[in-house]
């Protein structure tokens, strides 16, 4: 083992590469990761929870298989770690809310029954807003995540858990889930590549729902390279999900290196407005030097309807979020208040006691929305400007291959910086939200550090189902760059 | 003043589909409690639902019985309560665009006498769409159990017009669609099973009058019976509340059928906000031409079309008609049977009679009613015995006699004739030596009839059936009883 020490600090690939060389074994990588989470995440807090025995086990599985000339394939043996709203059998599933705190799982989400085929050792929960609600993972009943590159600030959110994971080399691949920038502002704040794939591409089978119209799982990883293998592993149509898309998965690992020339890439003026943090505008400027260097075509482009994207966001998440949580009810499986007498109590006490406050806010603005005599002006308002979002988009991508934004405004602020303030923590998500809406792939990819050591991310949109070609653009900037592979001191 | 009740039914109705509405998990009815489940159904954390299509398929096939407008598009909507019978605490149904639009239902009302045929009329639907159905609630004491079985499985609601104007109307209403629905095969409609249940709206005016009344809303009418029973009642009570000064309040109300009343549950003001919302996790489905096209070549024929079919081409009684058409297997049976035979009134006469009859007796003493499906007689057999009565071959006694043997032993009328040697005795001889020998016994019978009493000659004629245990022909019997008495 010993010789193995830094396992940890290597990438999926690397790790994949090493076990299929007979470098280390899948049983040794576990062993080492293990030993990782149990030397920093008292201070980073990313897991919620993890089975040593159960990962060791199919950790052990996997060392059998290859042995008998039977791996699964690149993934084989790989831990990968899963935030805590994915069902996997057996396991607790929590949402980091105190009302799922005694659930277990009886079944496995498809993604997870597709890590499984690919031999990946399904590892630990992951920390997150509760209910995948917040931009800070401040809003998690079991306390915060801190981010690696420094402890007193937040990793982002909701996935901030699964980012964090990875940039402390608690594991090399996490997922996360996505709703309106879930897993690549936290992705942009710890520094690691952050992607969330079209709507329909992976099935939502298995993911408590925050917001079904917007929700999407997607990977963590160091390298966009590894982003695209996993991604493969976990698309396609799932006849479990109504809205997974039925269309064929591209190899995205092989198209990733076949550039797309001539290509051109689209600056939204909107985006580029005030509010932008002076160190995020340095870097994603060096970021578009760098592709005007390498041949790219960046042209200014307008997506007018940006300014609405947040109101619109807030009404319609809401809104599904009010419903699609009214199930944690005390009733069934949910922990039911010690102080409930009757049946209306058994509710409102349940819900009372068992959601935090930012679940509370958006329950009661979420069913306001759809409330008789208000539901016209809000809900249906709503969906109709998201027609007008997804329009903008439409005409965009008439001029242009990809789009390319900061990520976040601002690199990590610190814990409570936001948490007394909705809007300016909404906010933070503003260039992140109006791809949820308009239901198209996005990525983040590391593209620097501000003087105080903090990550930046610049993002990457794409037209629907394009992943392929999204991966590439990405993938020709950070095998050169690599920012993702800088490792924060623990 | 004299009132006249105006009243608007709400029929769910169960699909008889093998799997639930929106996964796949089997329905059925008497399983153990919470066995017919899976995350779907129990609303776990993750689960998303799958349309049916069957389910789909079997509610165009109501639309196009009932002579609905079929939507277009498939839609679903979320509707937003707390109850514990509900998993998600909503329910997945159809808010604005149900798949069913408009629609009619033909009523009979009772004849003068159960021979003649009563007055028809067309009711019409509102809407008709599809949703799923709630757990069940047991309520004790001081706890509630709950059974999800039956969460999940596909209902579909049947609305009607305030188009029904008294409870003989509502029981004829509801007799005509179940007998729609259970020939179509889409639902067995059987109420102590929950698989058909109403809610009714019901409103009084003065008679003469046009404008509604204000509606009261019953629930719990969970038997054919007890929507008749409580439809009157609160007819009389909302009639006599008016009588004595009192005025309506828009409520709904619980019918208590042991004691016979109903008792308010929640006023107007207490009515929820449902916060309807198209369903994100399922995406509309389209129906198009050649899908309800394809629907409408399995339609069976509706029941009433089939009792005029049955009146008028093949001259059957209104009686034969009324005990067939609500029965699809046993208008199949008399259907294959009559084609078979040039005297389809007596085949329909031995089925609603003879057949009826032998099927509720192997009822008895096995556990349930027998099938039609196990009957042991078959439409040839049945077909073969009316040939053989038509022919002469046996008598209409004999072959009554004949038809519970061939229902206990499945053997063929003309098996049994032909092994208990029961053809009927034609030949003039042995009959002629009978029937005076029936003289010589009876001299009164005889004197009398000479006397011209015209009765007095069936005692002889019964005589010489006797001595032939049934099998004289009787037309010989009575041409030569005549012959030798006069």
């Amino acid at each position: 083992m010993s010789d193995h020490s830094e396992i940890f600090s290597l990438t999926g690939s690397e790790i994949s590469h090493g076990i299929d060389n007979g470098i280390f074994s899948s049983q040794e990588v576990t062993l080492a990761y293990l030993s990782r989470i149990r030397e920093v995440d008292e201070k980073v807090h990313a897991f919620l929870s993890y089975d040593e025995d159960d990962m060791l086990r199919q950790a052990k599985l996997s060392d059998q298989r290859r042995a008998s000339g039977k791996s699964l394939g690149p993934l084989d043996g790989v831990p990968v770690g899963l935030k805590d709203v994915i069902s996997v059998k057996g396991q607790p599933l929590t949402a980091a809310s105190k009302i799922l705190k005694d659930y277990r799982s009886p079944y496995d989400a498809t993604v997870t029954v597709k890590l499984r085929s690919a031999g990946a050792v399904v590892g630990g929960r992951l920390n997150l807003d509760e209910f995948a609600m917040g931009s800070s993972t401040e809003n998690s009943a079991y306390g915060p995540t801190c981010n690696p590159w420094d402890l007193n600030r937040v990793p982002g959110g909701s996935s901030g858990g699964s980012a964090a994971a990875v940039a402390a080399r608690e594991t090399p691949f996490t997922l996360g889930s996505d709703t309106g920038g879930s897993i690549r502002q936290p992705a942009s704040l710890c520094g690691v590549v952050g992607m969330k794939p079209t709507y329909g591409r992976v099935s939502r089978y298995g993911l408590a729902a925050f917001a079904s119209s917007l929700d999407q799982i997607g990977p963590f990883a160091q390298t966009v390279e590894d982003a695209a293998h996993l991604l493969e592993i976990i698309s396609g149509h799932d006849p479990l999900d109504s809205t997974s898309y039925p269309t064929d998965v591209s190899s995205f690992s092989k198209i990733l290196n076949e550039p797309i020339k001539p290509c051109k890439l689209g600056l939204p003026k909107e985006f580029f407005g005030p509010g932008m943090d002076d160190e995020v505008r340095k870097s994603i400027d060096e970021v578009i030097q760098w592709y005007r260097q390498k041949g790219y075509e960046l042209v200014e482009i307008s997506l007018p309807t940006t300014e609405l994207s947040v109101p619109v966001y807030y009404v319609i998440a809401t809104a599904e979020a009010s419903s699609n949580l009214a199930r944690y009810d005390g009733i069934r499986y949910t922990t039911r208040s010690e102080k409930a007498e009757n049946a209306i109590d058994v509710y409102a006490k349940s819900r009372g006691e068992g959601f935090g406050q930012e679940v509370k806010r958006r329950c009661i603005l979420g069913a306001y929305g759809l409330s008789s005599g208000y539901y016209d002006a809000y809900y249906l308002r709503a969906q109709k400007t998201r027609t007008l979002i997804r329009d903008d988009f439409d005409k965009a991508f008439a001029q242009v291959d990809a789009i390319l934004t900061p990520t976040s405004p601002t690199p990590a602020f610190k814990f409570g910086e936001k948490s007394e303030d909705p809007i300016s923590m909404y906010l933070s998500d503003i260039y992140t939200i109006s791809t949820n809406l308009a239901g198209l792939p996005g990525i983040s990819v590391p593209c620097g550090f501000t003087e105080n050591g903090l990550p930046v991310g610049m993002q990457l949109i794409g037209q629907a189902f394009e992943e392929g070609k999204l991966l590439s653009i990405a993938h020709d900037y950070d095998r050169e760059l690599q920012f993702g592979r800088k490792q924060p001191n623990l | 003043m004299d009132y006249e009740a105006v009243i608007g039914l709400e029929v769910h109705v169960q699909l008889d589909t093998k799997s639930k509405m929106f996964t796949r998990v089997g329905t059925g009815f008497g399983q153990p409690p919470n066995t017919l489940t899976n995350p779907v159904v129990l609303g776990l954390p993750g689960a998303l639902p799958v349309m049916n299509r069957d389910a789909i398929e079997k509610s165009i096939k109501v639309g196009l019985l009932l002579n609905c407008k079929i939507a277009d598009i498939c839609k679903w909507d979320r509707k937003n309560y707390f109850y514990p019978d509900m998993p998600k605490n909503y329910q997945i149904s159809q808010f604005d665009q149900p798949i069913c639009e408009g629609g009619e239902v033909e009523i009979e009302m009772p004849g003068n006498s159960p021979s003649e045929i009563g007055s028809h009329r067309i009711v019409q639907l509102t809407r008709i769409h599809l949703e799923e159905d709630v757990g069940k609630l047991t309520h004790y004491e001081t706890d509630s159990l709950v059974d999800y079985n039956r969460a999940g499985c596909p209902l579909l609601e049947i609305v009607s017009e305030p188009d029904l104007f008294s409870p003989e109307e509502v029981f004829a209403y509801l007799t005509s669609l179940r007998n729609s629905l259970v020939s179509a095969e889409i639902s067995d409609c059987d109420m102590e099973k929950g698989q058909l249940r109403c809610d009714a709206n019901i409103s009084i005016r003065p008679v003469g009058t046009s404008t509604l009344g204000t509606k009261v809303e019953i629930k719990n009418l969970n038997t054919i019976s007890g929507v008749r029973n409580g439809v009157e009642y609160e007819i009389r009570r909302q009639t006599k509340a008016l009588n004595e000064g009192e005025t309506i309040i828009q409520e709904t109300r619980r019918w208590n059928p042991d004691q016979k009343y109903t008792t308010p549950m929640r006023t107007k003001e207490m009515a929820h906000d449902y916060r309807y919302f198209p369903d994100p996790d399922l995406m509309p489905v389209k129906i198009d031409s050649e899908w309800v096209e394809f629907i409408r070549k399995e339609l069976p024929e509706k029941p009433f079309d089939k009792q005029r079919r049955y009146m008028e081409e093949m001259n059957l009684p209104y009686s034969s008609t009324s005990a067939l058409c609500g029965d699809r297997p046993l208008c199949e049976f008399f259907e294959e049977a009559a084609k078979l035979s040039k005297v389809p009134q007596k085949i329909a006469n031995w089925v609603v009679n003879d057949l009826l009859r032998e099927l509720g007796q192997a009822g008895k003493e096995g556990e349930e009613r027998r099938g039609l499906q196990n009957c042991p007689v078959t439409p040839q057999h049945l077909a073969e015995l009316i040939n053989l009565i038509e022919d002469g071959v046996v008598s209409n006694n004999v072959a009554k006699e004949l038809f519970p043997e061939m229902f206990i032993s499945g053997k063929s009328a003309k098996t049994l004739v032909e092994e208990k040697g029961l053809e009927m005795k034609s030949d003039g001889d042995e009959i002629e030596d009978l029937c005076a020998q029936a003289i010589s016994d009876d001299p009164d019978a005889a004197e009398k009839f000479r006397g011209g009493k015209e009765g007095a000659i069936n005692a002889l004629k019964g005589s010489v059936m006797k001595a032939t245990r049934g099998q004289a022909n009787p037309q010989v019997v009575d041409e030569t009883l005549r012959r030798l008495l006069s």
